[in-house]
């Protein structure tokens, strides 16, 4: 791919990021400026602001590059994303503003009046936070890479300063300028290659060989491989090899290789002839976006589907970036006008990753067998067009996968450093905020430097599954049942959102790597969540005791219309106001 | 019956609308704001109203998507029908799915503020 137009891309984006930042940063004066721009953010600002906000390096690489390797299964995961704001609206999102809360532990406060279910809502949120920056961190490094010759850690050394600049600088409010600029540019980043694309192949006769199962090579194709990968067939294979497979020299032999994991090293060549079903690189020997919980799936592919919808469709109303955005509305009417704006807007986007996909099927499907599919999306007009052309739509789309990195990174910092700033440095204050800023970013900087190859979409998916369980039943139960008590959240928020945590947390480390116990803690959202509302319901009815005083005037603020929320709740809701 | 209905329509709204008057403010408005039992009966109406509306989105929302990976598993040509659905149909009823709610909630909490402001 050519650097030269590429690498300035991706310049331009950051230092336009940047001057969004500082144009927002001159009005950013107060507290309350600061952490949820003055609450003055009207919706279709605030809906292209939390859409750009949500789009991240998942959607804008690892969706195309999760349907090049596992097919139309994996068009769930936008779906899902998608679907997920149609719960957050039903059930969460109008009340959620009413509660007059900046952050989740500041709801788990206001609802339960309990400094511990606030502390255990801070670390979950850390956590959740943590576990999604992270792959935002991977992704940028990932592209980088593909695109320079820059090293793997450099891309998310990158995202992390000027994150950090940004948020630390100017706060929210430069960052919902700063949000709703990058909505326009990731859609503009893979609309525009996308139409062209679509034009190519239909210069190329249109061929539909795409949606076929499994994959196949539409011509003869050299593969080198440059890492060396675990190779899975689940049929016998004749390839011609030159280099070294299953420990054995080959001088452009033919090969019949049977079902099973092959062991490729670094440096060979493999030559595929037309027809031939495209293998996929074995998981975790080379650790992608794309690299999913595959082995999982094989086995029982309906129970990960059902769990995949699960967590995606109840996870995204507990995203801490998600949320936080919600306090920007001026009003709860406002806030649920915002969600409906948001859902076209992200569906619109989403119509265009699974383009990608089926052409990299069609075009690059080698790069599923390299475990490289993640870059599908920036290779693609490479592969079709070529030419200076080809390059220009190249650096249009690296420039857009960095808009998704920087925007997503910005809002998840966000909102970690303000449940930072406010439970765990000791003093409030713009300072602060700062400090915060730096230590949200620098804790999954080192651990993306330190753990390298971990499978990105495990962590979004961990990220997905533990956020359902444990912050989707805190929220539902908290706004719509009166009998919710303190020690009930809090035992539901453990055991649901803890054993979500635990479960992938083996997965990821490897255990157990077969059968049905390995697909239920991959894919733990079915048992988690009820899992997690069940004990939250049976803990609170067995401390009756423990309902909060104030439970009925909470929740009358919480559903009242503004213009009817009494005076006294007014007055409580300004002084928290002045006081946060 | 009076013989003259006009007459007696007179003395019924005469009565509510010398108390307001004399007190200042719409009763129901007071019951929610002093958190009287009855203020809470009103505001368990709004709840029960916007959550029932929630939950009929919500239903249609599961019977939509819910057997959709049966189905993709139980055709013979799933997968192409997979493509189309999944890559591009299920949004339009996703966003109309919501407008409506918006619309219904909407709705509900203007009734509210008309029936507790007395108007």
């Amino acid at each position: 791919m050519n650097q030269s137009y590429a690498v300035p891309a991706v310049a331009l984006v950051v230092v336009a990021t940047v001057l969004v930042g500082a144009f927002g940063l001159r009005i950013s004066r107060t507290t309350s400026d600061f952490y949820v721009a003055s609450r003055t953010v009207g919706p279709r600002l605030n809906a292209a602001a939390i859409s750009g906000e949500y789009l991240s390096a998942a959607s804008f690489l690892g969706i195309a590059g999760l349907v090049l390797v596992q097919g139309p299964d994996m068009l769930w995961y936008p779906v899902g994303y998608t679907a997920g704001y149609l719960v957050l609206l039903l059930f969460v999102a109008a009340p959620l503003r009413r509660s007059g809360a900046y952050t989740l532990p500041d709801f788990a406060e206001a609802r339960l009046g309990s400094g511990a279910v606030r502390r255990l809502a801070g670390a979950f949120v850390v956590g959740v936070g943590w576990l999604y920056l992270l792959p935002q961190l991977q992704g940028a490094g990932l592209t980088l890479a593909v695109l320079t010759d820059a090293p793997d850690w450099f891309g998310g050394v990158l995202v992390a300063v000027v994150v950090v600049a940004t948020v630390a600088a100017g706060g929210m409010r430069s960052i919902t300028f700063v949000q709703a600029f990058q909505y326009w540019l990731k859609l503009t980043a893979l609309l525009v290659p996308a139409l062209f694309l679509v034009l190519a192949w239909q210069a190329h006769g249109a061929p539909r060989d795409a949606f076929d199962e499994p994959a196949t090579f539409r011509e003869q194709r050299v593969v080198r491989v440059d890492d060396t990968l675990d190779l899975k067939l689940s049929r016998p294979l004749g390839v011609t090899a030159t280099g070294s497979v299953d420990g054995r020299r080959y001088e452009g032999e033919r090969v019949e290789l049977p079902a099973g994991v092959h062991h490729i090293e670094r440096g060979a060549r493999l030559t595929f002839t037309k027809g031939d079903p495209v293998p996929v690189a074995d998981r975790g020997s080379n650790g992608g976006m794309s690299t999913s919980l595959a082995a999982g799936r094989e086995e029982r592919p309906l129970y990960a589907t059902y769990g995949l919808i699960l967590a995606t469709f109840l996870g995204t109303m507990g995203l801490p970036h998600v949320v936080v955005r919600f306090y920007t509305s001026p009003h709860g009417v406002a806030a649920r006008r915002t969600t409906v704006a948001v859902l076209g807007l992200i569906g619109a986007f989403y119509l265009l990753p699974p383009v990608y996909g089926a052409l990299g099927r069609l075009y690059a499907p080698e790069l599923s067998l390299i475990g490289n599919a993640d870059a599908a999306v920036l290779l693609l007009p490479d592969r079709m067009i070529g030419g200076v052309g080809a390059d220009l739509l190249g650096a249009l789309v690296a420039g857009g996968a960095f808009a998704a990195f920087l925007s997503t990174a910005s809002g998840l910092t966000m909102a970690v450093a303000g449940v930072l700033t406010q439970d765990v440095l000791p003093a409030r204050g713009v300072r602060h905020f700062r400090l915060g800023t730096v230590l949200a970013m620098a804790v999954p900087l080192a651990a993306s430097v330190l753990v390298g190859g971990l499978p990105v979409a495990d962590a979004v998916g961990l990220a997905f599954a533990v956020s359902a369980s444990s912050f989707c039943p805190l929220l539902v139960l908290g706004i719509w049942w009166r009998r919710l008590t303190p020690p009930g959240a809090a035992a539901g928020m453990l055991i649901g959102g803890g054993s979500a945590l635990v479960a992938v947390g083996a997965t990821m480390a490897g255990y157990p790597g077969t059968g049905s116990l390995h697909a239920l803690l991959a894919w733990p959202a079915l048992w988690s969540v009820p899992l997690g509302f069940v004990t939250m319901m049976l803990v609170s009815l067995a401390t009756p005791g423990r309902v909060p005083a104030g439970t009925a005037a909470i929740l009358a603020r919480f559903h009242l219309p503004e213009e009817l929320a009494g005076a006294q709740v007014r007055a409580a809701v300004s002084a928290k106001e002045v006081g946060a | 019956m009076p013989q003259d209905p006009t007459e007696r329509r007179v003395v019924v709204t005469g009565v509510p609308r010398q108390t307001r008057r004399t007190s200042g403010y719409y009763r129901p408005r007071t019951e929610i704001d002093e958190q009287t039992t009855l203020g809470h009966t009103y505001v368990r109406s709004l709840m029960r109203s916007q959550l029932r509306v929630a939950l009929v989105v919500f239903a249609v929302l599961v019977l939509l998507v819910g057997p959709l990976p049966l189905v993709f598993a139980a055709m013979p040509d799933g997968a192409s029908l997979e493509w189309a659905v999944l890559g591009f149909c299920v949004y339009p009823p996703l966003v109309l799915l919501a407008r409506w709610y918006v619309r219904r909630a909407e709705r509900n909490e203007k009734d509210f503020v008309r029936l507790v402001e007395d108007r």
